[in-house]
């Protein structure tokens, strides 16, 4: 009985170690950045690519609003809700008092300046694969960007999945740093495959998730429930999405489908992004869409 | 005379299915609107096909689609969009119920597109340039509405 006991508390011991080195925020290694300059100009373009603004500024914002990053959108989940915070360069309430290292982390590695984990709403499971000259040239230009003086509000998010640091564990299952779509890839569809995998995070909202709200890798882009809502978002493979090429840029640069429908909810705040992106970037979101695997 | 039976119940249930399709809430008023929909995007590709120069520019028939739509918006919208006939109220529709909210702007909206309407109403016939130049901000006017007030598809 007591040989028992020993062992329950050793294995018990070894589980708690094996919990604490899975679990432990991972940042970037201290130089990662060493030698990159930011280019604020570039970064406008990784501004819009990775969608900060449909998130981050107010969901009536228009135009020049856009870039008032104060924070405020809820996202219902079945977790909980999460709230946007404010990444304005202001010092108090933003992020201004971040390093491109600080940016970095959060973005690719999911850890905040605190070294605690961030909730997977944050699309870092896409992120991940920002290339870090374009995290130090969007940090460049977050830095221009007026400061708006809202403070973040804390999510509204209930016991258990407020203990950031099981979010460890939901890292070490879900967020890898591999591509979905592989083989050879012509120069459009890997970029394609850049701003849909990684910094449009356009899986984020049209891949199912699983129950534990990691993304279902084997229906990449198949669509799915809107979580804690009504609706699906849907399908955009080859099985679902029939469109030429040329009907997907049209609809990232005016928001009208084929069939002269436009874009609603928040499919509309996303072509408001990719409208600014260049032509050559749309038509490579096209290019990628094609050579995702088929799901009927 | 057992076939018979069968027949008529299963004629009854066909009945009383679409029956109840019909009395679901509002409806009417959602399969219309839905159809007052299609007209605009109808006429919106025939301007937008000239635009883009995917057809030849044609003054009387790009200036009857800028028609079609201002008929549209002269027909009494509120009759089509009453109060409540929301997503909740009826899984057909995909409007949301901000639409009828307390501060909701679908006024200030609606009325965007009325300008942008009329606009577009003076410059298709005029020539190809005009066309071009009044199609953005009436596509921006269609947009702006199913940003804020459509749901997601079901």
């Amino acid at each position: 009985m007591r040989g028992r006991l020993r062992w329950f508390v050793v294995l018990g011991l070894i589980g708690l170690g094996v919990f604490w080195v899975l679990t432990r925020p991972q940042p970037l290694a201290p130089d990662a950045l060493m030698g990159l300059t930011g280019d604020a100009k570039r970064g406008e373009q990784v501004f819009w690519a990775g969608g900060c603004a449909a998130c981050h500024a107010d969901i009536k914002a228009e135009a020049a609003q856009k870039l008032l990053l104060g924070g405020g959108q809820e996202f219902a989940s079945p977790f909980g809700t999460f709230i946007a915070p404010n990444i304005s360069p202001d010092p108090v309430n933003g992020i201004g008092g971040w390093s491109a290292q600080d940016l970095a982390n959060a973005m690719t590695r999911g850890v905040s300046p605190a070294g605690t984990h961030y909730f997977p709403v944050f699309p870092y499971a896409s992120y991940v694969h920002a290339e870090l000259q374009d995290v130090v040239d969007l940090q460049a230009f977050l830095q221009t960007l007026p400061k708006v003086a809202t403070p973040s509000q804390p999510h509204k998010v209930s016991f258990p999945f407020n203990i950031r640091r099981s979010l460890g564990g939901w890292k070490f299952l879900f967020l890898k740093p591999d591509w979905v779509v592989t083989g050879d890839l012509t120069s459009a569809q890997t970029r394609g495959r850049y701003l849909v995998e990684g910094l449009g995070h356009c899986a984020e909202c049209h891949t199912p998730r699983n129950a534990l709200g990691g993304m279902d890798r084997n229906r990449w882009l198949a669509g799915g429930p809107v979580p804690a809502g009504k609706g699906r978002f849907p399908n955009i493979t080859p099985g679902k999405l029939d469109w030429t090429e040329a009907d997907i840029v049209e609809y990232l640069t005016s928001g009208f489908t084929p069939e002269f429908d436009s874009a609603g909810g928040h499919m509309a705040l996303v072509v408001e992004n990719t409208k600014h992106l260049p032509e050559a970037d749309r038509a490579a979101i096209a290019a990628y869409l094609k050579i995702v695997p088929s799901i009927e | 005379m057992k076939k018979l039976l069968t027949g008529v119940s299963a004629a009854i249930i066909a009945l009383s299915g679409s029956a109840f399709a019909e009395d679901a809430p509002f409806a009417k008023e959602i399969k219309a609107r839905q159809g007052l929909m299609n007209i605009n995007a109808l006429s919106i590709g025939v301007l937008a096909g000239m635009a883009k120069g995917e057809v030849p520019y044609d003054a009387a028939a790009a200036k009857s689609a800028a028609d079609a739509i201002m008929g549209v918006y002269n027909l009494d919208l509120p009759m089509f969009w009453p109060q409540g006939s929301d997503n909740t109220a009826n899984p057909a529709t995909n409007a949301l119920p901000a639409i009828w909210a307390e501060g909701s702007d679908i006024g200030d909206k609606v009325e965007a597109w009325e300008t942008a309407a009329l606009a577009m109403q003076a410059a298709a016939g005029t020539d190809l340039a005009s066309l071009q130049g009044a199609m953005d901000a009436l596509g921006a006017s269609c947009g702006a509405c199913h940003k804020a007030f459509r749901a997601a598809a079901n």
